[in-house]
């Protein structure tokens, strides 16, 4: 089925870029809708819960990571068990920049943390090019577990040990009846959004596809003109900006900068969240964030029900991370937004099966 | 006796072998033809429990085969050369015997049987501390029957022995197999694209072609059919 | 100058220990081509059996039977148990499978025995020798870390070279469907090859736990501090986990010595980045390519 001649193709070209804009449009509209929503869900919620508001704030940062993660490892194929450590970067740069200058708009140090999160991540990206599977997953577990220690290292920047703080955000004066957790939370849902909307719409383009070409099929993808390296980088240095982002908003949202708040356990949580909301997924990293986030304080709860012993309640969680895991790499490599859509793919075609046939059934 | 009922083989969607029956009699060489694509290797890998059927039996002694897995069918006597005589290019040539006798667990017996093999074929003695990839083809291939004499095995199942071999390499080994099948009391089920130099020396011969039996005569006849030499080999 | 002898025989000592660690790892990959990130996790569980056994029999020596019994016992179950299903699939769900392994360890491990840092007992003396008025900086604990780990390797070199047994699993790693059609039970050699390397890890916790001291998380950087090693010597070879170990244990004590002891792990990632780029396949390429 092939164009017959320029016009033709012209036509069709343009309706390509047609495609693309109201995709766009699309996004952004929802995007503004959801932060509109969002947003006031929060305000109404924190009469009540306030430590819920505070939570999430924690599933915004977690779903931006989960969000870059998923796709370098689920679009592009490349695991990396490092992004805690990039998440640190992030952090890192505003504790830094607010150190002596503690009024700066949150806006510039969040930009300017993603900023020094890509660039650092140009650098691991193409260390990473060329590692595949295993190798790739060691050398960036090599990063989840020496990067902390520069930290420690180089003490009088970073502030070793204990790290460096990070001013809590205040509501501008006009705002001043808005709570400090409900403002953490505005101030988090708005990047969120963004990243969320940008990254849909990158995986629809050229380079979406691109990513999961070269996870299909590497030389095929090189045979296609595709060019390998360089869209690797791509991938590596967007992951890691969203990390960068998601280590600012964690900063923010902790009010510190330390080692030990980017322990191995922080890079394998994201990849729990990728993993289990459904690899490659954007609103599977959604999921995963809120499963992430949540789970751990539900368990915490079950204490008033079920009284586990102390040992057993802390570690919980993560003791099931693991299984999950295990058990998704036995039995659902797609987690719930896969389950989710092949429900929903279940549904239609039992519906399409149960329609009587319009005319006599001639096939 | 080895009795092969109905067996039916597919891969993926297609079917490889379609309800293929035969027996193979305690001692003596049946030789299995067929074009390419007959399903011939098929049948050799189903009897040795490489390739699950759809449908079928496979026994031997009254012993049903089906779901052994092959190690288990090595222990009941079968051996299977497979394409190439699949021998393990880095180990050296006394390794590949070597490994072929493990699972009997008799180191005494195990020096009798790598003498009587390196007494067989001395061409291997001489090497029998080198890489078998210093091996030439044909060399490999008499490794290769080497080894499954070393597993004392009382049916060797051979596919395509001759595959990539010179003339006369082919006639060598067609020759030792006929012998050892004669001295040893041993049968042999060979699988082979080259029918003349099978048929050479075969007792029996069974005709695949597209996964069905086309004909199953004693070798002498067949080799005389001329319809269906050229109908299903081609030549 | 004497500064740098010191360095380096305290990295010859840790280096046999990541030697260890690099054999479990090498030992599973020449098996089932999985990296195991659990090796370490497994090496730590199998410390705290010992710590149990030793508080409960108040002898180290039964301690340390039961952690090398209960690697086998881990490995064999966990390659049997769980990472059989994923062994021919693509390599990044063997690799979060077994990181799952890892949470699960890492977490079960404090529920049973706690999150707190506990010291583990050394067999022998871990201050420096003296010969008449002269210390050697060396401790008898050391002496035998390096002579158990060289037995361990030497032990395990005999079983792969000359016995049947080592043939068989050699076999079953390189070339499994040609070893089935010669009677070699490949499945059963796969389990008990993981159950093998998991006694090297059980040895290099054991060895390194009165100095790392003990606490869940213990081995997360010496299982880095093994990979590279495993990488740097091939991941097909055994010689070259050796090779590797020492050589991580050497560099490591250098830029901890010289650099502040904060840049040890750092230094091994650029260690590790360094080798990927330059000779991914290793110091000691094993011969050929894996047969299917």
């Amino acid at each position: 089925m092939q164009p017959r001649g320029a016009c033709e193709r012209g036509r069709a070209s343009l309706s390509r870029v047609g495609a693309v804009r109201p995709a766009l449009l699309r996004h952004s509209l929802l995007g503004v809708g959801l932060l509109l929503v969002g947003a006031a869900a929060v305000w109404a919620i924190d009469p009540y819960d306030p430590f819920l508001v505070y939570q999430l704030s924690s599933v915004c940062y977690f779903a931006i990571g989960a969000a870059g993660l998923t796709v370098l490892t689920g679009l592009n194929g490349q695991l990396s068990l490092g992004h805690g450590a990039l998440m640190g970067v992030g952090a890192y740069t505003t504790a830094v920049l607010l150190k002596d200058h503690t009024d700066l708009n949150p806006a510039l140090v969040m930009g300017a943390a993603t900023a020094v999160t890509a660039v650092a991540s140009i650098i691991v990206g193409a260390a990473a090019a060329r590692l595949r599977g295993p190798y790739l997953a060691g050398a960036t577990l090599g990063l989840a577990v020496g990067l902390p220690g520069v930290a420690v290292r180089f003490s009088n920047i970073f502030g070793g040990d204990a790290g460096t703080s990070i001013p809590a955000l205040v509501p501008p004066d006009p705002l001043s009846s808005v709570t400090p957790e409900v403002w953490l939370t505005w101030i988090c849902l708005v990047p969120t959004v963004i990243t969320f909307v940008l990254l849909a719409n990158l995986v629809r383009t050229r380079y979406g596809r691109d990513f999961r070409a070269i996870r299909e099929d590497e030389v095929a993808s090189a045979l296609y003109g595709i060019r390998v390296a360089r869209t690797q980088v791509l991938a590596f240095v967007l992951s890691g900006a969203c990390a960068g982002l998601a280590g600012s908003l964690l900063g923010y949202t902790s009010n510190l900068a330390a080692p030990g708040s980017f322990p191995l356990t922080l890079s394998l949580l994201l990849l729990a969240a990728v993993v289990i909301g459904g690899l490659g997924t954007l609103p599977g990293a959604v999921w995963g964030a809120l499963i992430v986030v949540f789970f751990p304080s539900w368990i915490t709860s079950l204490n008033d029900t079920v009284h586990l012993p102390s040992a057993v309640r802390d570690q919980l969680p993560l003791a099931l991370f693991g299984a999950v895991f295990v058990v998704a790499m036995l039995a659902f490599p797609h987690g719930i937004q896969g389950g989710l859509v092949r429900l929903w793919q279940l549904r239609a075609s039992r519906r399409k099966a149960g329609t009587p046939e319009p005319e006599g059934g001639a096939t | 006796m080895l009795e092969v009922d109905g067996l039916s083989v597919s891969y993926g969607g297609v079917t490889a072998l379609d309800g293929v029956s035969l027996r193979i009699p305690d001692d003596g060489i049946t030789a299995v033809l067929g074009p390419n694509g007959a399903g011939k290797s098929t049948l050799i890998r189903a009897i040795a429990g490489l390739v699950r059927p759809r449908a079928g039996t496979v026994s031997y002694g009254g012993r049903l085969l089906n779901g052994m897995s092959p190690e288990a069918i090595v222990r009941i006597g079968i051996s299977m050369v497979p394409e190439g005589g699949g021998i393990i290019r880095e180990f050296t040539v006394d390794e590949n015997l070597r490994l072929a006798h493990l699972w009997r667990r008799d180191r005494a017996d195990l020096r009798k049987a790598l003498d009587e093999v390196m007494a067989l074929f001395p061409l291997l003695a001489a090497r029998r501390h080198l890489p078998a990839n210093s091996l030439s083809g044909g060399e490999r291939q008499m490794l290769a029957v080497g080894r499954a004499l070393m597993s004392r095995a009382q049916l060797l199942l051979l596919d395509e022995p001759s595959l990539g071999l010179a003339p006369k390499v082919i006639s060598l080994i067609m020759r030792t197999i006929h012998e050892l099948s004669a001295r040893r009391g041993l049968s042999v089920l060979l699988v082979e694209q080259n029918a003349r130099s099978a048929l050479s020396i075969a007792n029996e011969a069974v005709l695949l072609s597209s996964g069905r039996t086309v004909a199953s005569r004693r070798a002498g006849e067949l080799a005389h059919e001329e319809e269906l030499w050229h109908a299903y080999l081609g030549y | 100058m004497n500064y740098f002898f010191v360095l380096t025989l305290t990295g010859v000592a840790a280096g046999m220990i990541y030697a260890a660690l690099a054999m479990a790892l090498v030992l599973v990959w020449r098996a089932t081509r999985v990296v195991n990130f659990a090796q370490g996790a497994m090496a730590m569980t199998t410390t705290y059996i010992a710590l149990a056994v030793i508080q409960l029999t108040g002898n180290y020596w039964f301690g340390f039977i039961a952690a090398l019994a209960a690697g086998l016992v881990l490995g064999a179950v966990a390659e049997r148990g769980i990472v059989r299903w994923v062994e021919n699939g693509p390599p990044l769900n063997a690799v979060i499978l077994t990181l799952g392994l890892l949470l699960i360890l890492e977490a079960v491990v404090p529920m049973i025995w706690g999150a707190q840092i506990r010291s583990f007992p050394a067999p022998f003396s871990i201050s420096a020798v003296q010969v008449g008025a002269a210390f050697i900086p060396v401790s008898p604990f050391n002496l035998f870390t390096v002579g158990v780990v060289l037995l361990v390797m030497v032990a395990l070199l005999v079983l792969f070279r000359f016995t049947g047994l080592g043939l068989s699993m050699r076999a079953a790693a390189f070339a499994p469907e040609i070893a089935r059609l010669l009677g070699v039970r490949v499945g059963r050699l796969l389990t008990f090859g993981w159950g093998l390397a998991t006694m090297a890890g059980a040895l290099a916790g054991l060895l390194v736990a009165p100095s790392l001291l003990l606490y869940p998380n213990n081995m997360d950087a010496i299982l880095v501090y093994g990979f590279t090693a495993a990488v740097l010597g091939g991941l097909d070879s055994p010689i070259g986990a050796l090779v590797g170990g020492l050589a991580m244990g050497l560099a490591l004590s250098f830029i901890g010595g010289y650099l502040g002891p904060d840049l040890e792990t750092a230094g091994a990632l650029a260690i590790l980045i360094a080798i990927l780029m330059v000779r991914p396949q290793g110091l000691f390429v094993h011969a050929a390519e894996r047969r299917v």
